[in-house]
């Protein structure tokens, strides 16, 4: 079985979690490092995608910044969303070349992987044709946007866990007009460390892969050369 | 002149919007570097490009939707002769290891069932391909042969995840269950009922010793051997319920478990613990944070101080940085510290050569080098050899305590729990201080106990009355 190692980063900026993207990117390409899923949580944040419009920010950048939310343009797919505390973010960096070489199936099974996540929290969430994404009833409960090169994934997916909804205000998330929810709003009562263990089993199931968490206890050790 | 193609993204896709060109006509691209961007279902993919020379002309505009295999731009070879094959060949869809060109893309189920084990994304087909389906609403829309990997006939109506999981872990043939949900959907009930059905049935027919399994919290016990056999055993366990799985240890996996095994056989282990009170350097490492950062870019942490505190005392204390030689004890004159570093799948220890030659500025700066130059492997072999002390700082890792295994041929290590914030009773009052404690793990071959608390107490009054001039 192929491995995934599984980076638990917690509550992490923006731009520190799209700086370590990057050189994992690399590194993966280099095939430095086997694939990766990062799970964290970013403070408030609005970001927008390359094929975004920038009138689905409803708010201006001045604005955002006095109510401390950070705006970053940035390379992934989709438009515009939010991120916030109580929000579990997922980045795999994964080479799909070891996979599948297909995008559409990628970001298909990572949607399966946040449906599966949420049926253990007994919501039934589902897929709407050709909208990406994960959706209770029409709300919106989990967004995706991915960039790829050569065949090696980053950004990923964001699920509302317990996230603050109102934030969502300031923009058209992904340029729709449907609304989101969460978790908590659904009545599922679990934190993001649950759900982000949830999320971690399930995609080594529908990806194949043995999760190795990246933080090893470190007593002392030795070692003579490399 | 190289033809650039809108490469395939994946079986069932069959255009891609082009969102960006990287080159402009005329400027030169090397082959593999990024040429332009699609955009596919909220997916954005940079296309290398497949050739070397000149980006000759772009045939499709941004933001412009095509075709795959469409011809999207030109590319004029330094060679220049034509090689008609080469686009093909080096179209991005399938890059490098020369796989053959897939051809289908109308349908895709067949090729998925052989796949099936790794329970791949359910797959959508392209809009088109795409009949009116009405309920676009329903729970998982219809992602057909996912998990059936036999391919028994499809059950009627939409599966929820949860039937779905529930089909796997039982290895029900869900064409053999009768679905009473809306339209003869199978429901999560109308399983439970099959396979309490199918246990009575096996129950019946076997009578197995086991007790028998108690059919109301089926899918609570997914372990538990699936319920006797059904008629059919056709369906395959699935590979998710082998009970072990072996995989070769990695060569630093084999070589830390011999060191560690022969340290303990080496060395008679044993461990001293002290409490320390780091207020004073928790205040200095507070007040110096940011000018640190911002001067020199590196963070402050505490294993610098830690660090300086343990050259200090080896100092006074030389037996601790000594090694044994058969009867020999051999007395090094550098001090030179190992600082372990825990890395994705083991640990290395690579040594702060002459560390009692550094300021804390020093030690932090070597510190955060070797850490990172370890975890991108490209230490070099003298940087992990060498050392007469080491230090391990489980603290980082919230552990305020552990016993240390011994680094040969060293003499004895230090462990550094985390630093707390506790109450403490200082002359006779409760107090609120940043309290670490200290494990020191020597070798009572050559070092008594009494020795090792006189160490390791040096190291503590140093940490406890750290003043500014030692930063």
């Amino acid at each position: 079985m192929r491995n995934c190692e599984l980076r638990e980063l917690g509550r992490i900026s923006y731009g520190e979690a799209l700086a370590l993207q990057q050189q994992l990117v690399t590194e993966r390409k280099q095939g430095g490092i086997p694939d990766q899923l990062l799970l964290l949580e970013h403070p408030h944040t609005i970001t927008l995608g390359r094929n975004g419009r920038p009138e689905n920010l409803l708010a201006s950048e001045e604005v955002l910044s006095r109510s401390g939310i950070a705006y970053h343009p940035t390379n992934r797919g989709g438009d515009i969303t939010y991120h916030g505390p109580g929000q579990l973010v997922g980045y795999p960096i994964l080479d799909l070349r070891e996979w599948k070489r297909d995008v559409v199936a990628y970001v298909r099974a990572v949607e399966q992987v946040l449906i599966d996540a949420l049926s253990d929290f007994d919501i039934r969430a589902s897929r709407i044709a050709g909208l990406t994404g994960v959706w209770v009833e029409h709300r919106k409960i989990a967004a995706i946007g991915v960039h790829i090169s050569r065949w090696v994934t980053s950004h990923g997916f964001a699920l509302n866990v317990n996230t603050d909804l109102s934030y969502f205000q300031y923009i058209v998330p992904c340029g729709l007009t449907k609304p989101v929810t969460s978790m908590a709003e659904l009545g599922a009562r679990a934190d993001l460390e649950d759900v982000g263990r949830s999320v971690a089993a399930h995609f080594g199931r529908v990806f194949g892969y043995e999760m190795l968490s990246g933080t090893a206890a470190g007593l002392s050790c030795v070692e003579d050369s490399l | 002149m190289t033809d650039v193609v809108m490469p395939q993204m994946g079986e069932s896709i069959v255009e891609g919007t082009l969102t960006k060109w990287l080159k402009k006509p005329g400027e030169h691209v090397e082959r593999d570097e990024p040429l332009f961007e699609i955009s596919t279902d909220k997916v954005d993919t940079e296309i290398p490009s497949p050739a070397s020379g000149t980006l000759a002309e772009t045939l499709v505009e941004e933001g412009k939707t095509v075709g795959i295999n469409t011809v999207v731009a030109r590319i004029e070879d330094g060679g220049g002769a034509a090689k008609p094959q080469a686009a093909v060949e080096a179209a991005p869809a399938k890059p490098a290891e020369g796989k053959p060109v897939e051809p289908k893309q109308a349908e895709a189920k067949p090729a998925e069932a052989t796949q099936a084990p790794q329970e791949p994304a359910p797959q959508q087909q392209a809009p088109q391909q795409q009949a009116p389906q009405p309920e676009t609403i329903e729970p998982t829309p219809a992602p057909q042969a996912v998990e059936e990997t036999a391919g028994p006939a499809e059950p009627v109506g939409p599966l929820s995840p949860l039937v779905r999981r529930m089909a796997r872990e039982h290895s029900i043939d869900l064409s053999r269950v009768k679905g009473t949900g809306a339209g003869g959907r199978i429901t999560k009930q109308d399983v439970e009922a099959y396979l309490a059905q199918q246990e009575k049935a096996g129950a019946a027919a076997q009578a197995p010793p086991a007790p028998a399994p108690k059919p109301a919290p089926a899918q609570a016990a997914p372990v538990q051997a699936p319920p006797a056999p059904t008629p059919t055993p056709s369906v395959p366990p699935p590979a998710g319920q082998a009970r072990t799985r072996i995989e070769p240890m990695s060569t630093m996996r084999i070589k830390i478990a011999e060191h560690m095994v022969a340290s303990k056989r080496t060395s008679a282990h044993v461990t001293t613990i002290h409490r320390v009170d780091m207020t004073k350097v928790a205040r200095m490492r507070e007040r110096h944070k940011a000018d640190f950062q911002a001067r020199y870019g590196i963070s402050l942490t505490y294993l610098p101080f830690v660090t300086r505190a343990a050259v200090e005392a080896l100092r006074t204390y030389p037996l601790l940085n000594a090694s044994i030689e058969g009867t020999n004890i051999i007395y090094h004159n550098e001090i030179n510290i190992g600082i372990a570093v825990a890395l994705e799948n083991g640990l290395i220890v690579p040594v702060i050569r002459g560390a009692d030659e550094k300021n804390v500025l020093g030690l932090q700066r070597s510190i955060v080098d070797l850490a990172a130059r370890a975890r991108s492997r490209q230490l070099k072999p003298d940087e992990v050899q060498g050392g007469t002390f080491s230090i391990t700082n489980f603290g980082s890792f919230g552990s305020i305590l552990a016993t240390p295994i011994i680094n040969q041929p060293q003499v004895a290590i230090l462990g550094v729990g985390a630093v707390e914030k506790l109450p403490v009773v200082i002359d006779d009052a409760i107090a609120i201080r940043s309290m670490s404690y200290l494990s020191l793990t020597f070798d009572h071959r050559l070092i008594d106990g009494a020795l090792a608390d006189q160490f390791t107490a040096k190291v503590k009054s140093v940490l406890e009355n750290w003043s500014e001039e030692v930063l």
